[in-house]
């Protein structure tokens, strides 16, 4: 899907746990997420942690759609 | 007794070499050269009743008007399945089989074969489609190929179990199944064979082989994030509760957006994920985990983005095959740039 959604010209990144998996599919922009079930925000933390993070990485994704990259790329988070 | 029908180019079909290439469709009762042999392998559950015989080359540059012939020719002829070369390495003998199975298949709904070398171009273009037997390089490959052909058939034919594409002979198509494995042995206990075998530096085959890569162009940087349209896609199954749009939990082969313009979180009891391969208690609690809108709209908010866009797009991708993900990848991208959405996060599970 992303492939196809970046082929038709419009800027994407993908938020994913398995970035390996992510880069073999082709995905250029790439952000990692903390899990499979919740990507981004684990259940067994408080709500404000939650918040900080998934605010944080959607935060490093659009930061990645303004950034200008020559080859695949995995951008990196703080949380 | 089963029936089948073989198609045969012009030099196959015994009309003659490439000066007749040309040659249009005809249908012959009976058998023409490789049909001998390949009723000969399907005796005892099937005879070859009829032979089909048409140029390559009329099948090329007429391709509509051979296959209408041809499906023409077939019309009120009872026959179970249907065969086509073996092919070898001929690139337009193998199209010409790829293209009428193809459309023999559509029309009939009856299995089709063919076989080609893994040279042959026919291979990549219809392997999806329909079984493709491994062929030899040339007509001195004509028996083992025939034989192959015919030993599946027949295993079709008497409802024989089918084993996978490897053990069959055939290119896989990229379909998945569910076998039972005799004796039993469970994944973890595979996986830890895998891995102590990696560990000690021996061969091992996964059992998830992940094709190779093949990159797009990177999308240029969005140059002012300020004035951009961003919207949410996902594989994760995230749709609002009932799931209106009947999306499947596996195997997915739909996609649903939903208009998210008037709110700001995706809330317990509105929102859920209907994805089969994960455990849903996180995402079914906070959507947003998955969906983060409620980040996005924070965002908007304080002008880091322009808008988020009105809908948040989303299907399964567990099971999922790569064809059907490009499909409603080019189906969401479509409506993404009808709509002016400048930039997506896609987010996976």
């Amino acid at each position: 899907m992303t492939k196809e959604i970046e082929k038709a010209g419009i800027t994407i990144v993908q938020m994913a746990n398995l970035i390996p998996i992510a880069k073999t599919v082709g995905a250029n922009r790439m952000v990692p997420t903390i899990s499979i079930p919740y990507p981004l925000g684990d259940p067994s933390t408080p709500k404000e942690e939650q918040w900080k993070l998934r605010h944080h990485r959607v935060g490093v994704a659009l930061d990645a759609l303004a950034t200008e990259i020559e080859e695949q790329t995995v951008f990196k988070v703080k949380i | 007794m089963k029936k089948a029908i073989l198609y045969l180019n012009q030099f196959f079909g015994q009309i003659g070499g490439e000066e007749l290439a040309d040659h249009a469709p005809e249908i012959r009762e009976g058998l023409v050269g490789p049909a001998l042999e390949l009723s000969k392998q399907l005796s005892g559950v099937a005879e070859v009743t009829h032979t089909i015989i048409c140029g390559d080359n009329f099948m090329g540059s007429n391709q509509e008007e051979a296959i209408k012939t041809i499906l023409g020719f077939l019309e009120g002829k009872e026959f179970d399945i249907f065969f086509a070369g073996p092919a070898f390495r001929a690139g337009r003998y193998g199209s010409a089989c790829g293209n009428i199975c193809k459309a023999v298949k559509e029309k009939f709904n009856v299995p089709v074969i063919t076989s080609m070398n893994d040279e042959n171009p026919g291979v990549e273009m219809f392997k999806k489609e329909m079984y493709i037997f491994e062929g030899g390089a040339s007509a001195a490959a004509m028996r083992k190929d025939v034989m192959a052909m015919a030993q599946f058939g027949k295993k079709i034919l008497t409802g024989e179990e089918l084993l996978s594409a490897k053990e069959e002979g055939y290119y896989p198509r990229g379909e998945r199944h569910q076998i039972w494995l005799n004796p039993p042995v469970s994944a973890s206990d595979r996986g830890v064979d895998m891995l102590i075998k990696k560990l000690k530096g021996e061969a091992y085959t996964t059992e998830l082989p992940i094709p190779k890569s093949d990159l797009v162009p990177i999308a240029p940087a969005i140059k002012d994030l300020s004035k951009a349209t961003v919207a949410i896609a996902t594989s994760g199954g995230i749709v609002p509760v009932g799931n209106p749009d009947r999306i499947q939990s596996a195997s997915a082969t739909k996609w649903g957006k939903y208009d998210v313009s008037e709110i700001d979180d995706l809330v317990k009891g509105e929102f859920m994920t209907i994805h089969a391969g994960f455990d849903p208690a996180a995402a079914n609690a906070d959507s947003d985990v998955i969906v983060p809108l409620d980040a996005l709209r924070a965002y908007e908010k304080a002008g880091k983005i322009g808008k988020v866009h009105q809908y948040f797009y989303s299907t399964v991708g567990t099971g999922t095959t790569q064809g059907e993900a490009a499909r409603m990848g080019r189906e969401i991208a479509a409506e993404l740039l009808a709509d002016g959405v400048d930039a997506v996060i896609l987010t996976s599970t």
